[in-house]
């Protein structure tokens, strides 16, 4: 029992749970854009396989780390291009294009990954990132390494929280953003066009959720396999909810995920002789509808989300 | 760019559309066979070829779409709701659990009985399954995208859970894989030696019956008038919270038939791979459909044909099987605006 409430105290843990969460973070801010500007985008899932994908790819064959990481980004705007163009402007049902952009993002990595890689058994590696010691801080016991001792990757998903939440909260932009997810009638008004801030903030959150797809295959790992995202982006859906739309909470509650997700992964050792290891498996899933359930009541979601804009039309 | 809704749609359009839909799926199609370096040509006649360039291939389309019937009917009855079922996979291998822990030996019946308890008992787990989703969605407005397509992974866990533990066969040499039903338990083959089985003809009749509620029946009406407008429905005295839970009941039980059929008419037995993705396959089956029924029965044949003509053209050509997943999905998305452009003119300004 001792040995299960120690699992808290170790430096590895904290760091496995920041990693685990990195993922997690780019691809939750990604949800978050979309949302706030009224999009909801179920596409996600395939988004990030296809940033996996992409990333690692364009490494593969030759380009730096970072070239791999704006092919991603790339990769994923292009998807949410396309979810964008199906959605607002011809307003098309966000859940059943998201579905689709999942299938079809999905569907063509592998194809591709088949056509570069025809002959391969085993997955090639790349040269992933590394972590990057902060100096001083990263002597600090316990969240030093946590949160010091990570890869680039790692910082640029903090980094991405900060700017998500200041351009939300503090420039016209956000404005823009949040007003087209709340009241966008109100934004036509401003000669702003609702259609503009919806597809930029789609395409921009999808480019996110795509370097979270790309940070399981440059950073935690440094190879594609199939299904490797694994239901993370519908995930990072529930994390949306969960932080009630702000990018604050939001990445609270992707480390308080990630921190459980690395605990049962430790749990597993301990206990897998008595408890099947599906059951620990399952258990973030279930985490993730048990937080749905618990913030329903209070959720207040953007008041236009899902609700496809038309000019005139009230 | 504005949107001009179109009163009465005439019937040629309401084709014609469509027809460009599946004609776009295949330009990209051709682009992608390019890109593997093809002859688009050469591999859509190989495609239809294994599809149904004889009787083995048109069997096998059959057998294919038998799955698919299901799980389209059953998102095809969800969405018509508003119900947005993603979870027919968690539900068809409930529904195959049910199939394999009843049809292993516990129930010594005649297969009259048996078939029938088992199908019926599938039905039922499926939509306990999803049951869940549709009562958080109705008590707390908790979205049931999120919560049925998690439950997806939640149960192909359990699952493996299962054939790791007690269901699983003694005599499997290690492979996580269930005893086989008893001969009782069996679906029987349409044609003796070969694979397609009644489960085919159980879809069909499933399909007409599904036809039949959303017509003629109250429930149907109900149902379509949750699906138009739920603020209307309400106050039009219609139980929305009910309607939902009964077309989740509905849903679930239909995407479990799918497991039972598999397990029951083709496989035998129970494994993680029984379903290649047949409840998200369903997605596209039921709105190539315009979610009507009887529709998805051609449309599961067409998304078959796709799956089984593409793995026979793959053995030859060097174009990736995957190039039906890639086609069905661009095939749901080129429908969706076919489907709007029959609805809407686009008019500039």
């Amino acid at each position: 029992m001792m040995e299960a409430f120690e699992i808290f105290l170790s430096a590895s843990f904290w760091v496995a749970a920041i990693r685990i969460a990195s993922p997690l973070i780019f691809a939750t801010m990604g949800e978050l854009v979309c949302e706030r500007a009224g999009v909801l985008n179920l596409g996600i899932e395939g988004i990030m396989v296809s940033g996996a994908f992409a990333g690692w790819l364009a490494v593969y064959l030759g380009a730096d780390l970072w070239t791999g990481v704006a092919v991603a980004a790339l990769t994923g705007m292009a998807f949410g291009l396309l979810h964008a163009a199906l959605t607002v402007p011809l307003g098309l049902s966000q859940h059943v294009v998201g579905i689709g952009i999942t299938l079809l993002a999905t569907s063509l990595t592998y194809f591709t990954y088949r056509i570069v890689l025809p002959e391969v058994t085993s997955p090639p590696k790349i040269a992933a990132f590394q972590p990057l010691k902060i100096p001083v801080l990263s002597d600090i016991p316990v969240i030093g390494p946590a949160l010091f001792n990570q890869t680039p990757l790692t910082y640029l998903a903090f980094a991405t929280v900060a700017i998500v939440a200041w351009v939300l909260a503090r420039t016209p932009l956000g404005l823009a953003i949040r007003a087209a997810g709340e009241n966008p009638s109100a934004v036509e008004a401003q000669g702003i066009s609702v259609t503009g801030i919806r597809v930029g903030a789609v395409m921009a959150g999808s480019g996110l959720m795509a370097v979270g797809g790309a940070f399981l295959t440059m950073s935690a790992f440094d190879s594609f396999f199939f299904e490797m995202v694994n239901g993370r982006g519908w995930i990072c859906i529930a994390l949306v909810v969960f932080g009630s739309w702000r990018p604050g909470k939001a990445l609270v509650g992707a480390i308080l995920f990630a921190a459980f997700d690395a605990y049962q992964i430790r749990l597993q050792q301990i206990a897998g002789d008595v408890v099947p290891y599906q059951v620990f498996l399952m258990m973030p899933y279930l985490l993730s509808i048990a937080a749905l359930v618990l913030v329903a009541r209070r959720a207040t979601y953007p008041r236009a989300l899902m609700i496809p804009y038309r000019k005139g039309e009230r | 760019m504005r949107l001009e809704a179109i009163d009465a749609p005439s019937t040629p359009t309401t084709l014609l559309y469509p027809v460009g839909a599946v004609l776009v799926t295949f330009v990209v199609a051709s682009g992608l066979v390019m890109m593997a370096g093809a002859s688009p040509l050469a591999v859509f006649v190989l495609v239809a070829r294994g599809a149904a360039g004889s009787q083995f291939a048109l069997l096998e389309t059959l057998t294919r779409a038998t799955p698919l019937i299901f799980t389209g009917l059953a998102v095809a009855v969800a969405f018509r709701a508003r119900l947005w079922n993603i979870g027919a996979e968690a539900q068809l291998y409930a529904g195959a659990v049910v199939t394999v822990v009843l049809g292993t030996g516990a129930l010594p019946l005649p297969a009259p009985l048996l078939l029938p308890l088992i199908a019926v008992s599938a039905m039922l787990a499926g939509a306990l399954l999803l049951l869940g989703p549709a009562l958080l969605k109705t008590r707390f407005g908790v979205d049931e995208v999120v919560t049925t397509l998690l439950l997806n992974f939640v149960m192909i866990l359990f699952v493996s859970m299962l054939l790791e533990g007690v269901l699983k066969d003694p005599t499997g040499l290690g492979w996580p894989q269930s005893q086989r039903v008893i001969a009782e338990a069996r679906l029987p083959r349409i044609i003796e030696g070969k694979r397609l089985h009644w489960g085919f003809i159980v879809a069909i009749v499933s399909a007409f019956i599904i036809w039949v509620v959303m017509k003629k029946t109250a429930l149907g009406t109900e149902m379509r008038a949750v699906g138009h407008n739920a603020e209307a429905a309400r106050f039009a005295g219609i139980p929305v919270g009910t309607v939902i839970v009964k077309t989740a009941l509905l849903s679930g039980g239909l995407a479990a038939l799918a497991g039972f059929s598999e397990v029951s008419g083709l496989k035998g037995n129970l494994t993680l791979d029984l379903s290649p993705g047949f409840g998200y396959s369903g997605i596209v089956v039921a709105m190539l459909a315009l979610l009507n029924p009887v529709g998805v029965v051609f449309s599961a044949l067409f998304v078959a044909a796709i799956f089984v003509g593409a793995d026979a053209m793959s053995r030859s050509a060097q174009v990736p099987s995957y190039i039906a997943d890639v086609m069905v999905a661009t095939a749901l998305l080129t429908m969706v605006v076919a489907v709007m452009l029959t609805r809407y003119r686009i008019r500039r300004r």
